[in-house]
């Protein structure tokens, strides 16, 4: 694990009564290992990417907005980008149709959001540190796995395996301040004994977004998402 | 198939679309869903009446069962895993829970801001929760019935025009106490209700 590197900078120039701070954060790297828990504050406009240290890795996420009551919303994610799984460059939508992130990059094209999460007591033990519990567990995003609709009259569903491999990575911007939970268990799809791998996380600086980019080009109802987020914050 | 709920009843009630029901089913009664023209989501969530901290999860009952669409003998599950109730019958063929409930947020999403104002089941499901403490930390992802919610191999998902029919319904049996709440949704902007929402009944019989 990497020191993570942030500088106290005086906000008006170093004037001797200067008694505010500010910490400006150049990133940093953090690997948890499998089958951990993991929670962190993330500031908008960052980039988070995530990536597998083996193969087989799961990291099954949860994301909550500013005010740690709205979250993501996986349903509304999906209907309004028409999609089963998450790829980029869909926009990560919350309960309240903000964008919580934007999906800029992944060397997968699926990652699971349909067959949920083990709960297991470590991740339960994030959520308290923030003073959330079981009320606030939502649908989430399960990277690096797959699980396939057979696309029969049940919607039969089959968990992939050898999806993932080590040095596969995804990459979300924030576009609001969020907390990420982040699990590191087996997927719950995955066979009894399924030794997890660890994911690495690197938090830095995501540059500026501008009309080209391509989770704003991507269908109306991301563009207008990534909208609603500025207004909040306007 | 057996008619006979439509005879006695602990609840029947007529639910106009923008409307809602908070229905307490006791262990072992029987709840019914009867969509009275046709081509009607009905957007519902269960709670365990004893503590709606344990309460319905759409993803993990997708998983235990290993398929995306409700029917016959799928089991409700809790987050806990708990069984909460299972569907002992329906003449519909199969229902979503993974295409969640409409909201004024997320109609502005999804057709703009011109929809905004529009009813939506999150505005029904908050204001009926209420008495039962249920908020907005308490709305997991719910259950469709008679929404058809199409996935395919490829990862894509669509609204198609609904299966159901006049008449269809689907019934639970109550594997618990459980709390089922109950918005009859009024979405004008997609095809879920046919275009045109129109009445459920709910019939409840609980001995």
């Amino acid at each position: 694990m990497q020191q993570e590197r942030a500088l106290l900078v005086p906000t008006h120039g170093g004037f001797p009564d200067v008694t505010e701070y500010r910490i400006v954060s150049r990133g940093y790297t953090h690997d948890v290992p499998g089958d951990a828990a993991w929670s962190t504050p993330l500031r908008a406009g960052r980039h988070v990417t995530l990536t597998s240290l083996g193969a087989g890795a799961n990291a099954s996420v949860l994301l909550f907005g500013p005010d740690r009551l709205d979250r993501l919303n996986v349903p509304d994610t999906l209907k309004a980008q028409l999609s089963a799984c998450i790829r980029p460059p869909m926009v990560l939508m919350s309960d309240r149709g903000l964008a919580l992130a934007s999906v800029v990059a992944s060397t997968l094209d699926w990652h699971d959001c349909l067959t949920g999460f083990v709960r297991e007591p470590l991740l339960v033990t994030e959520l308290a540190k923030h003073g959330l519990g079981e009320h606030d567990l939502h649908g989430s995003v399960n990277f690096f796995s797959r699980v396939t609709p057979a696309g029969d009259e049940r919607g039969t569903l089959t968990w992939s395996p050898g999806h993932g491999s080590e040095g596969d990575s995804v990459t979300l911007r924030t576009e609001l301040d969020l907390l990420l939970v982040l699990s590191t268990s087996p997927h719950p799809l995955a066979p009894a004994g399924y030794e997890p791998a660890g994911v690495r996380v690197e938090v830095a600086h995501a540059p500026h977004v501008d009309a080209e980019d391509a989770s704003v080009l991507f269908r109306p109802e991301s563009a207008r998402a990534l909208e609603m987020s500025r207004r909040s914050v306007a | 198939m057996t008619d006979s709920l439509t005879a006695a009843t602990d609840v029947d009630l007529v639910v106009q679309p923008g409307d809602g029901a908070l229905i307490r089913v006791p262990a072992g009664g029987r709840l019914r869903i009867v969509d009275t023209e046709g081509n009607q989501a009905v957007d519902t969530l269960f709670y365990d009446a004893d503590d709606i901290a344990n309460r319905y999860s759409a993803f993990d009952t997708i998983r235990e069962q290993g398929a995306v669409y409700l029917s016959t003998g799928s089991r409700l599950l809790s987050g806990r895993l708990d069984e909460l109730a299972v569907i002992t019958s329906d003449t519909c063929g199969r229902h979503d829970t993974v295409g969640g409930a409409c909201a004024q947020e997320s109609n502005a999403i999804r057709y703009g801001e011109r929809t905004r104002h529009q009813h939506a089941c999150r505005q029904t499901f908050l204001a009926y929760g209420a008495p039962a403490g249920i908020g907005q930390r308490e709305l997991g992802h719910n259950i469709n019935f008679f929404m058809n919610v199409p996935v395919d191999a490829r990862g894509s998902l669509r609204f198609d025009d609904g299966i159901s029919g006049p008449g269809r319904y689907v019934e639970i049996t109550a594997t618990r106490d459980v709390l089922a709440l109950v918005s009859n949704c009024p979405q004008l902007n997609n095809p879920c209700n046919g275009w045109n929402p129109t009445p459920v009944q709910l019939l409840g019989r609980w001995t």
